[in-house]
């Protein structure tokens, strides 16, 4: 019985020890950074001279544009490593980033939209950024549909795997493209981060946010990987002994 | 290189027998770029403004519909087993493979698409770019969309899944290719979008084999 | 077919996982020329998962296969030696069998001559049918279809998953005669069967999988 590689399947059980011990750390440090970043939000940031306070929505918007992009590069790289070496912790990872990623998307579409409608008067326009934000929606929602059709663990991380590195690979030229697209259709359109001077407060109350996403991220991502690792090894003797210490 | 055309051989036999395949999607490309004037409306300005986006969509849509008869059915009776275990090398076989889908589904359409063009009012310089990008670009679609047709293999819905993986990537094609032909109407030149499309094929050319076969290999584990 | 002693398989130490269900572990044996390996055990005991393995289309979870001493993955040399057939016929029912036989051979890298194929399918029992769409064979004759290529190709390794079944009497007792002459030519035999297969040549060997 001995002769498979139990390394490999030693480190899901060591790492459901570790993320259950790391969860608590990152979920308190994101709480305290969202309180201290909606505080600078709402209270400290100046009301904007053009927007007006119609502006705030961008501590929420943008940290969750920042975070669904950085967040789809984490997952590809996690697929990859999983599907070069062959490690399935790596493959589980990218599988628990993902629901949270393509949140982040949502959010940035959502407030972007809610932006849009004092900025420009209507709730959505063709813009490259809100654009490119949909394709990247579209992106984590397929990899999440690959994973979720295919029953067996090991082809869902594989196939998983290709699909988030080729989406990884396109990510750029898509970019590219919707902004090509873009400029030859409406000339340039009000940039949605470059506001001319601003205020110190507003970058700060704004890396804060971004910071408790951050944060956030992880604590979710650890928490989702327990799960997945019980589902997965759920005939293994540890998750039956953890399940009879739990009762 | 025999691989090559054997491969080749075979699939042209297969899509020889089975004609009715390559027409079912012609008529779709047709029968919907038709739907477009009945939806807005028979203006003549508009539908020569949509037009080039029309036909786009369209031969996106027929591909993408055509993806699952590249590999569900070999994979079915137990050849494409016998060709991931063949001594040569699976890129080549999978290149093939897509050149043939190509010929029966992509080329069919792009000899088509003037037809199309002049009913949405396309004409002369216009027309001409339109064929040409499309001519260069369905190649990618075929190319792209082999490597969503190999992960969905035998899956349940692959069908409609297909179509959430491959779509997005489908977009920068899109966009060249209908954008070519609106270039060359609005005294732009369509020479950028047409070199853009043909790197795109390069590209797609060199990268997709691969991950096709690493795809078709994840898939029949 | 020119073999040495060395030209052979091993297996050491395989293991399968299908799912979270371990298959087996520990799996391994040693292929000399002219031996025949019997793979038993019952149903869902992963006899196919190990000819898959052993034929390169399946990944093992632990443990090597090697030919003549070189890992079997990406190996060119070894997918020239051997001939897989599985479940599936791996035949297309639009195309005849000719076709079948000619492209199927293709694939694998060498030419078949008109003769030796018209030749093969006689005595196979498939004689007349050779042109008609496959589509319009029974079970059984497609099976034989599949089957023709044992009779045209001259490599080494023979890795079969229920080769008779479906087949009548007749082309039963064929196929143990081909086996016979395979094993005593020097070729090497790994067969699944539910059914008794008494073989007369060739060094018999056997891998039990429990479930």
């Amino acid at each position: 019985m001995s002769k498979i590689n139990w390394y490999k399947y030693s480190a899901p059980v060591t790492f459901y020890g570790l993320a259950g011990k790391m969860f608590p750390g990152f979920a308190i440090l994101s709480a305290i950074l969202f309180a201290i970043g909606l505080y600078i939000s709402f209270f400290v940031a100046p009301t904007d001279a053009t927007q007006g306070d119609a502006y705030r929505i961008i501590f929420i918007h943008v940290p969750a544009a920042w975070m669904s992009m950085f967040i789809y590069v984490v997952m590809a790289a996690y697929a990859g490593i999983g599907l070069a070496f062959n490690t399935r912790l790596s493959a589980m990872m990218a599988q628990a980033l993902a629901p949270t990623g393509a949140l982040f998307c949502f959010i940035a579409l959502f407030t972007g939209s809610f932006w849009g409608k004092p900025m420009w008067g209507a709730w959505w326009v063709w813009d490259a950024r809100l654009t490119s934000q949909l394709i990247l929606f579209f992106l984590y929602v397929g990899f999440i549909s690959l994973q979720a059709a295919i029953d067996d663990p090991r082809r869902s991380d594989r196939a998983g795997a290709l699909i988030a590195l080729v989406g990884v690979i396109n990510v750029p030229i898509i970019y590219f493209s919707v902004k090509w697209w873009n400029t030859l259709h409406q000339g340039a359109s009000i940039s949605l981060t470059k506001a001319p001077s601003m205020a110190h407060t507003m970058l700060l109350g704004m890396l804060i946010m971004a910071l408790a996403c951050w944060m956030y991220t992880i604590a979710v991502a650890l928490y989702r990987v327990r799960l997945i690792i019980l589902e997965r090894e759920r005939n293994s003797t540890w998750v039956s002994d953890l399940m009879k210490e739990m009762k | 290189m025999s691989i090559v055309f054997w491969v080749i051989k075979r699939d042209l036999l297969l899509a020889m027998r089975r004609k009715s395949d390559v027409l079912t999607t012609l008529f779709f490309f047709v029968i919907v770029t038709s739907l477009f004037p009945l939806g807005v409306g028979p203006e003549p300005q508009l539908l020569k403004a949509i037009g080039p986006g029309v036909l786009w969509v369209g031969a996106l849509l027929a591909t993408m519909l055509s993806l699952g008869r590249m590999f569900a059915a070999d994979h079915a009776d137990g050849t494409l087993e016998q060709m991931l275990i063949c001594p040569e090398s699976l890129s080549l076989i999978v290149l093939s493979k897509v050149v043939v889908h190509w010929l029966a589904t992509g080329l069919p359409l792009v000899l088509m698409s003037p037809l199309l063009g002049l009913q949405f009012g396309i004409e002369g310089e216009a027309l001409r770019v339109l064929t040409l990008s499309l001519l260069l670009g369905t190649p990618v679609l075929s190319l792209v969309g082999a490597i969503g047709a190999s992960l969905t293999l035998g899956l349940r819905g692959g069908g409609v899944l297909v179509s959430l993986l491959v779509l997005p990537l489908y977009i920068p094609v899109l966009i060249f290719g209908a954008g070519a032909v609106d270039a060359s109407t609005s005294g732009i030149g369509a020479q950028g979008h047409l070199s853009l499309l043909g790197a795109l094929l390069v590209l797609a050319l060199l990268a997709t084999p691969k991950a096709v076969a690493s795809a078709l290999r994840i898939s029949l584990e | 077919m020119v073999l040495t002693a060395e030209s052979m398989l091993e297996a050491t130490e395989l293991a399968c996982m299908r799912g979270d269900r371990i298959l087996f572990t520990d799996v391994g044996f040693r292929l000399a020329p002219g031996e025949f390996l019997h793979v038993r055990g019952p149903n869902g005991s992963g006899k196919s998962s190990l000819l898959r393995m052993l034929s390169g289309l399946l990944l093992p979870e632990a443990g090597t296969v090697t030919w003549q001493g070189r890992n079997i993955k990406n190996n060119e040399e070894y997918h020239r030696a051997l001939i897989y057939l599985g479940h599936l016929n791996g035949i297309k029912e639009e195309l005849s069998a000719m076709e079948n036989l000619k492209i199927t051979c293709g694939l694998a890298g060498f030419d078949v001559e008109e003769k030796d194929a018209l030749d093969a399918f006689e005595r196979i029992g498939l004689f007349g049918r050779e042109h008609l769409p496959t589509k319009v064979l029974s079970q059984g004759q497609r099976r034989r279809v599949m089957l023709s290529r044992l009779l045209v190709a001259q490599t080494p390794l023979w890795i079969l998953d229920e080769p008779i079944v479906a087949l009548d009497t007749d082309a039963i007792g064929l196929m143990r005669s081909l086996f016979e002459l395979h094993l005593e030519n020097g070729g090497m035999l790994i067969m699944t069967t539910h059914q008794e297969l008494e073989l007369s040549a060739g060094i018999y060997k056997e891998i039990r999988l429990t479930s």
